[in-house]
Formats: structure tokens, C-alpha cells, sequence
């Protein structure tokens, strides 16, 4: 497994970016217009807009880690921090653990600044000299250990589990057999798996946390939804012949591949361990994106039965079609087409075509998404109401 | 080759229709092998490869997904009425 390899941005801290962004970072959703013109008027740097960074309680230091991430992310060459001033979420401190990874970042606070306009100038003068230097910057020899992969499922449909997901992890345990680390996530999806994935745990006390996560997960879908529960994790509302939740659920961590479970952590968290990470998160798509952006994922596997466009500002998206007919219809925005494997081709082959454009896409090759500007807003995870 | 029963780890003892198969079809496993169905296996449904007894495991993903209720003779449907999954 040895040997395959990449050509990324060596990074300050030592980590590899398969893209060389200019991230600019609204701390607030206040300062998100003035972020949003900065990146305008200095293409192409990614404004990283969201709605939140204030007016919640118990996600200030959620929120915190997961925007320090984005910006920490080994595809940002540097970061640029808009603060407001008066938010919750402090744009000082964000700036401040961006810095730790040695990457040029700084930070602009509105209020102190004088306002919009004045914030805006002064970003664009800073933005402009960040892209010189990353233009400077040049791609070198990586060993494919480097990567962390996330992985995500959504809109899925009864192939899902027999076609797209199965392939990805053949692909999952190839990352993991070279090196590298995968991240699995969408803890609501694993339902039912609890004492299946606590035994292919590293530990007691990762089986312990697998666990943990997981009956969490339930028990929150139960208190939010009472009876609708059921719609979220019953068997019944997915028949097409799945007889248990358990099994349902299997059918989207197999994408994880069959290697131990070696880390759970939080949702945004970067993993500290190589091989198989499970991140806690909502199975909402658009969140789990942030969050596995904010972990530090330079690249992210998407399955679909349904089909989606959407993408992620910083991290390529290479989106995997359950069915040939998906793949035909939305061509547009499907990578890999793993409907091969009902007509008669095998997992294998769909994984193999899924690492060659893995590797592709790591040396700069656009994914579907990337080539469709697919950059919207980015969705961040929260638990409570606002105040 | 076209198969019409998907195998999807080497440890399973149960493949995924890809196709409604009727009794007495001669079903194309993806491991090149055929099995005879002794049920209809509708689409995306699970047939048994193998003699499953009563309280044995049955194998997806490389996984149990549940016990044998029943005796499964190898060509069977597999699903609720034969598969005791332990869940509410």
C-alpha cells in the first residue's frame, strides 16, 4: 500500500492541503456582508458565510472550534477573520487559533475598524497580498497518509447501501491500509450499529464512547420526536427489504470499511488518530459538511441516490451516484457513477475508479461541484434555540 | 455477467435481489455461482446462500443483522418473518 502518492501545499504545521484557498471568515453572520464584498472584490478568495457566531448559549464554544477549523483546514493557504466586535464568539480568539498552524491569518473587527467600508478596503488590500504569496506557493510530493477523507450520505435510496456505500468503503479501508484517516460521521445513520462498532473499536474506552455517541443520538431523536421517531429510525419507513434499523444503518457506516473504529470526536473536532474516526454529528448534509470541513477533511466522499449539487467552499466534494439512472439525470453534478455494480460490475471496480479520481482530485483535478461554483452558505450545527 | 444477486461480503450468507426473482428461478449470484430460489425474492430483498438453521446468524456487511426464527433453506427470502432482529 505503501507509495501512492500526491502532490499537495506543505502547510506551517506540516499538514497538506489539496487546494491552496484564501479563506475569508465572517466570526458572525452581522459580518457576513462585509466579508461576503471583501471576497468579491478580490476573486478568488472564499467567503465562508453563516448564520451564526452570537446569540446562543451553549454552541459559543462549538461554534468557536468549528470556525477556528475552517480556517485551520490544510486547503487554506491563509485566513482572513471578519469580527463584528460584540459577539459572542470572539473574532480575536478565532484569529488566534488559526494562527497556532503558523498560516498567514488576520483579523479585522468592524467596530473598531469604523465600519463597513473601511473594513472592506483594509480586507482587500490584506486578501490581495495573501493570493501573491499563495500564488508563490508550489505543489510538492505527498504520501496519500496525509489525507483525512470525509464521508457523507445523502438523499439516499435503496442502492445506497448495496451500491455507492459498499464502494466507498473498499476505497475507505484502501485510505486507511496507506496511512490515512477517515472520517464517518452522521451519528443519527448509526443507530442500531452501537454494539457492532464498540467491538470493531480500538479500546474499551473508544468502544465506550462509540456507544456513548450513539444512544445519545437515540435518545435525542426519541425526546425531540416522540412517535415521529419512527420516521427517522424505523425499518418500516425504508422497506424495499431492510428488516431492521440495525441493518439500515450498516448500509451507511459500511462506508467507513471494515477497519477498527480508532477516535470519536466532537462534531468539527480535528482527529488526533490515523484510520477510522467517527465524528459525532447531525445527519443533516449541509452540516456535516461544516463539520467535517472543520475537522480538517481536504476531501469528502458524498454518496446520493436522490442526487444533490451541493459542494463545499474549501473542500472538494466528489459525489458518488448510487444507480446509472441517477448518475444519467444528474450528470451534471455526479463524480462517479456506482450503478455499474447492478449490471453485473463489481464493488471493486467502483471503488477503483473512486481512488484514481480521489487522486486526481488531491493533484488539483475539479470535482463536478467545484466546476459548478457550488460555494453556497455554510451550515453549522446547533443544538438550542437562539436567546 | 449480468447477476441478479448482489454479494456484498465475502462472510455474508444472504445477497440483495436486483431483480423480482420467482420461485424456482435459477438466480446469477455476483460470485459467478447460481442458486435455485425457493420463494419469490422481490426486488431489493434479501435471498438466503446458505442452509441457515434456527438461531443462527444471519450475515450482512459482514454483520449479523439478526437470527435465524426459522430454519432458512438456502434459496429462501430472508426479512421479518424469518429473521429475528432483536429490536423493537
Amino acid at each position: 500500500m505503501a507509495g501512492h502518492t500526491f502532490r499537495g501545499f506543505i502547510r506551517p504545521d506540516g499538514s497538506a492541503g489539496i487546494r491552496n484557498h484564501i479563506a475569508v471568515i465572517p466570526t458572525v453572520s452581522c459580518a457576513a456582508g462585509v466579508a461576503a464584498n471583501i471576497a468579491r472584490a478580490a476573486p478568488p478568495a472564499v467567503p465562508l458565510l453563516h448564520g451564526h457566531g452570537c446569540g446562543r448559549a451553549l454552541e459559543i464554544t462549538m461554534h468557536h472550534q468549528v470556525l477556528a477549523g475552517l480556517g485551520r483546514n490544510p486547503n487554506v493557504a491563509a485566513a482572513l477573520v471578519v469580527g463584528l466586535g460584540c459577539e459572542t464568539v470572539q473574532a480575536s480568539s478565532v484569529a488566534g487559533e488559526i494562527a497556532k498552524t503558523g498560516k498567514p491569518c488576520e483579523l479585522l473587527v468592524i467596530q473598531e475598524q469604523g465600519g463597513s467600508r473601511k473594513t472592506t478596503e483594509k480586507g482587500i488590500e490584506i486578501v490581495s497580498r495573501f493570493q501573491k504569496d499563495a500564488q508563490a506557493l508550489r505543489r510538492s510530493e505527498c504520501p496519500v497518509s496525509r489525507i483525512v477523507l470525509g464521508l457523507e450520505c445523502g438523499g439516499s435510496d435503496a442502492f445506497s447501501g448495496i451500491t455507492a456505500n459498499p464502494a466507498v468503503g473498499l476505497a475507505s479501508d484502501w485510505l486507511v491500509g496507506c496511512g490515512g484517516t477517515v472520517v464517518l460521521t452522521e451519528t443519527t445513520e448509526m443507530i442500531g450499529t452501537e454494539h457492532i462498532l464498540s467491538r470493531r473499536s480500538a479500546g474499551p474506552e473508544v468502544a465506550e464512547r462509540v456507544e456513548q455517541v450513539i444512544s445519545q443520538a437515540r435518545r435525542r431523536t426519541h425526546d425531540i420526536l416522540g412517535p415521529l421517531a419512527s420516521c427517522v429510525i424505523a425499518p418500516g419507513n425504508m422497506d424495499g427489504g431492510l428488516s431492521s434499523i440495525r441493518e439500515k444503518s450498516l448500509g451507511c457506516i459500511v462506508k467507513g470499511g471494515g477497519t477498527a473504529v480508532t477516535q470519536v470526536v466532537d462534531y468539527g473536532q480535528a482527529p488526533a488518530k490515523k484510520g477510522l474516526v467517527i465524528m459525532d454529528g447531525p445527519g443533516y448534509d449541509m452540516e456535516s459538511l461544516a463539520g467535517l470541513a472543520a475537522a480538517g477533511c481536504q476531501l469528502i466522499v458524498f454518496t446520493t441516490g436522490r442526487g444533490t449539487p451541493a459542494g463545499f467552499p474549501l473542500v472538494p466534494v466528489i459525489k458518488v451516484a448510487s444507480t446509472g439512472r441517477l448518475y444519467e439525470l444528474m450528470e451534471d453534478d455526479m463524480d462517479i457513477d456506482a450503478g455499474g455494480v447492478l449490471d453485473g460490475g463489481s464493488l471493486e471496480d467502483i471503488a477503483r475508479d473512486l481512488r484514481t479520481l480521489a487522486v486526481e482530485v488531491m493533484n488539483g483535478g475539479p470535482t463536478k461541484a467545484e466546476r459548478n461554483d457550488q460555494n453556497g452558505v455554510v451550515c453549522l450545527a446547533a443544538m438550542t434555540p437562539a436567546f | 455477467m449480468k447477476h441478479d444477486i448482489l454479494l456484498i461480503s465475502p462472510q455474508d450468507n444472504v445477497g440483495v435481489a436486483l431483480a423480482d426473482i420467482p420461485r424456482g428461478g435459477k438466480a446469477r449470484i455476483s460470485t459467478g455461482e447460481r442458486v435455485e430460489a425457493v420463494d419469490d425474492i422481490p426486488y431489493s430483498h434479501k435471498m438466503a446462500l446458505q442452509d441457515i438453521r434456527a438461531g443462527e446468524p444471519v450475515r450482512k456487511y459482514g454483520e449479523e443483522i439478526g437470527r435465524a426464527q426459522t430454519d432458512i433453506p438456502r434459496g429462501s427470502w430472508v426479512h421479518t418473518h424469518n429473521l429475528k432482529t432483536g429490536e423493537q
